[in-house]
């Protein structure tokens, strides 16, 4: 059974991260998951739990999850944005809870986008 | 939209978009397998006008486009099971939303993940509004509060990963007596 004093404990834990981020903010990530009507009925939340799971699992203080509306491209969806500082934004289209872990693994820890998921890639098509 | 649980992210977004402070979700099934489904917000409310066109598919508060599904499609989804929706709502005095299924029929959505409805709900409003999961069955009941979690955390967001992974688990621990191989 989950109780909350496991919340307390989580809470120590996440302040010193938390602090981390307020203290050096040139290197926060930002994914953004896109969870409108076309989003969500295409599988966005599967996505976005999964980045927040993947996230969780490696402990990466720097990475933020949010999430936007409809851009208007809802043949695209699940679509998710990555911002790293410094870079120019990676659109990932189609995504799936089965993409994530390599997003995060080759974009977002080692700093080289997943060509081959991002909007470039697929208008080529 | 694959499940229930689907439909409630999509609508729970539009109370978050009225200004409420507090959300309250509701997923109850009877004995006789009748599902109500509620999302009840102390947002802004819509007049009659809006009450009328939220009903459309070419009603949307959107001004990109002309199209909004998302209660049109709930709607649909109700009355295939025999069901229907109805909206209560006035200038602030909030919304109250309301779908009523039938489980026993074969065009019934299941459940789906509702504690991934949660916590996305959650994590993508960590300023709030609070949400507060009731859900209950012949099985038991269980009832999942923000502004408890929010008091503990104490200043911590909701949406660190640590919190979400922490929400899903509890959430999906109550849940499982409750609608674990029950509706469908």
């Amino acid at each position: 059974m989950k109780s909350m004093a496991e919340l307390e404990a989580i809470r120590q834990r996440t302040l010193q991260r938390i602090n981390l981020r307020k203290e050096d903010d040139s290197e926060n990530i930002r994914v953004v998951v896109g969870m409108a009507t076309c989003g969500i009925a295409a599988g966005a939340r599967p996505v976005m739990l999964g980045f927040m799971d993947e996230i969780n699992k490696r402990g990466l203080s720097q990475v933020t999850v949010s999430q936007t509306g409809c851009i208007g491209m809802c043949r695209l969806e699940p679509m998710v944005d990555v911002y790293m500082p410094g870079k120019e934004k990676v659109t990932y289209v189609h995504m799936t809870p089965e993409k994530v872990g390599r997003v995060v693994a080759e974009h977002i820890v080692n700093g080289r986008p997943v060509t081959e998921y991002t909007i470039g890639a697929a208008e080529d098509k | 939209m694959r499940d229930l649980s689907l439909h409630i992210l999509d609508l729970a977004e539009n109370s978050v978009r009225a200004g409420a402070r507090l959300v309250r979700i509701g997923v109850r099934a009877d004995a006789r397998k009748r599902i109500i489904l509620t999302i009840a917000d102390d947002g802004c409310g819509m007049d009659a006008a809006l009450l009328e066109r939220v009903m459309s598919p070419f009603g949307t508060t959107r001004t990109t486009r002309k199209v909004g599904l998302g209660i049109p499609l709930m709607a649909q989804n109700a009355r295939l099971t025999g069901g229907d929706i109805r909206i209560e709502s006035a200038p602030g005095q909030g919304t109250v939303f309301t779908a009523e299924l039938h489980g026993d029929s074969i065009d019934c959505l299941p459940l789906g993940d509702l504690a991934g409805t949660a916590v996305s709900l959650i994590t993508a409003n960590p300023d709030g509004p609070d949400f507060l999961l009731e859900c209950a069955s012949p099985q038991g009941e269980m009832t999942f509060d923000t502004r408890e979690v929010r008091a503990a955390l104490d200043g911590v967001p909701l949406n660190e990963p640590e919190v979400a992974a922490w929400m899903l688990e509890a959430i999906r621990e109550e849940l499982e007596p409750i609608f674990g191989g029950v509706i469908l």
